[in-house]
């Protein structure tokens, strides 16, 4: 069952963010222009300035046919919906939880999004201050407003097991293409390993050694974009 | 009235004091970056974005920058007090402006990017070199930015301009004396957005002195530049070490 938490998290989540290598992809610095075309299309991350796509930010220029985008590299987390994040709960409303996921403004899980029904002033019964939690970012309408979901599988409270953070970009990378990088480290360390979107990483593990190797395991890939052949 | 003009260290006026950067110096900040003119050094490290506090600053319109530049007590020859003085709340006002032209927050409402400039060991320049580190530091975070900021001081030694003054030249008073002008510059563009002088400076002299900092500009760019490419293309540590490891 614990299993399962994981593979709601890899379906969605790397579907364009995996290196491709049939695409070309190199690193550029903001204001560097990335290629001059006229029917060129900048995607995230690049502008058209005159006959110029150039790049908005520093990261990896990817040419996809005529859509060229920068993929990032570093930087803070910005919420999309669809992510799913490890959060921590930070407080209790009558109508939710306030749940700390990392980014600009925090995120609310409403009651009802909630897998089972709970009763209105027991709140606390499901979810507790100080409580770890994966769950899906439902909507974001604003950095003021994020809205969480449990309702999909292998979402909810982390039990157990340990978090540690790793750089949200390297999130895809850690998880690999179709998770194929994150079940090689869950297959060699039997552990169950829940990566978000924000970069909370949770490991519940039989030992603690298998634990500690699977968190050196994910660290190492995300210290190591350079290296082509991680994939 | 010597004609030839001497810079103290023997280089010449246009020529800029050895420049050192690096990117991702930082582990727990978004974006971080470390330069240095010769003996003043910058470091510079990006936070956010992220929500803003007190309230009433927030902008409904688009995220906001902070900039806090200061000295640490032991960049100076005699001890710096620590904690805010007019001087540094000054220069980080005129670090804010310098660095908000180039960057777009608009993405990101209500929220708030704190840069925290310190210098390390300051010999004159130091806005300068922290608006240079700032800048990579910047784009290092992944904020949305038109170009890189590149800055540099010209300053006037007697009646000649030399570029990247030490402080030594700083106090120069034979003659005319000193002038520092501080100049930050949008890389790419003709956008200045710090224009700062102490001193004194003929009014045709002004436009040589941009004209003797966009000369610099080119090479404090490539500086960036590079720093920024070698944070992916080529990290301190040797990739073949690496690359044994690297599979499973």
């Amino acid at each position: 069952m614990r299993n399962e938490i994981n593979e709601a998290h890899e379906s969605a989540e790397q579907s364009s963010d995996t290196p491709d290598f049939d695409v070309k992809r190199r690193v550029v610095i903001p204001g560097e222009i990335i290629v001059s075309s006229e029917d060129a299309l900048p995607g995230d991350g690049a502008r058209r300035e005159g006959e110029n796509i150039v790049a908005n930010r520093f990261g990896l220029a990817e040419e996809a046919g005529r859509l060229i985008k920068v993929i990032p590299i570093s930087g803070a987390f910005v919420p999309r919906r669809g992510n799913v994040v490890i959060g921590l709960v930070t407080d209790i409303t009558y109508a939710g939880w306030l749940v700390d996921i990392d980014s600009a403004g925090s995120a609310f899980l409403p009651i009802d999004e909630s897998p089972r029904f709970i009763n209105r002033n027991e709140l606390d019964q499901f979810l507790k201050i100080g409580d770890v939690v994966a769950a899906k970012i439902w909507s974001v309408k604003s950095s003021k407003s994020i809205d969480l979901t449990l309702k999909a599988r292998g979402l909810g409270k982390l039990e157990d097991g340990f978090t540690f953070k790793i750089i949200p970009a390297r999130v895809p990378r850690v998880i690999g293409r179709e998770g194929s990088m994150i079940n090689l480290i869950k297959d060699k360390t039997g552990c169950n390993i829940t990566v978000g979107q924000n970069g909370w990483v949770w490991i519940k593990g039989t030992s603690t050694d298998s634990e500690i190797k699977a968190r050196k395991a994910i660290e190492f890939i995300a210290n190591n974009v350079h290296l082509i052949g991680l994939t | 009235m010597t004609k030839e003009f001497k810079r103290i260290d023997g280089i010449k006026n246009n020529e800029l004091r050895p420049m050192m950067a690096k990117v991702g110096v930082i582990p727990n900040a978004d974006g971080s970056a470390i330069f240095a003119f010769g003996n003043t050094i910058a470091i510079a490290a990006v936070y956010g974005p992220k929500q803003l506090h007190p309230q009433h600053m927030q902008n409904p319109a688009t995220g906001i920058l902070r900039v806090n530049y200061d000295l640490l007590s032991f960049s100076v020859s005699d001890r710096k007090k620590p904690g805010p003085s007019r001087r540094s709340q000054e220069i980080s006002k005129v670090t804010e402006w310098a660095l908000l032209p180039a960057i777009n927050l608009k993405e990101f409402p209500n929220t708030v990017v704190d840069v925290s400039i310190y210098i390390l060991q300051a010999d004159a320049g130091t806005r300068t070199a922290g608006i240079n580190a700032a800048s990579m530091a910047l784009a290092h975070a992944g904020i949305p930015m038109r170009y890189l900021v590149c800055s540099v001081a010209v300053g006037k030694q007697d009646k000649s301009l030399v570029v990247d003054l030490t402080k030594e030249e700083e106090d120069f008073e034979e003659g005319e004396g000193a002038t520092d002008f501080a100049i930050a510059k949008i890389a790419n563009s003709d956008e200045l957005t710090l224009l700062q002088m102490d001193g004194k400076i003929a009014p045709e002299l002004v436009n040589d002195a941009v004209k003797m900092a966009t000369e610099s500009f080119k090479e404090i760019y490539e500086v960036q530049k590079k720093a920024l490419k070698d944070f992916i293309e080529a990290p301190a540590d040797s990739l073949d070490k690496k690359k044994k490891g690297a599979k499973k």
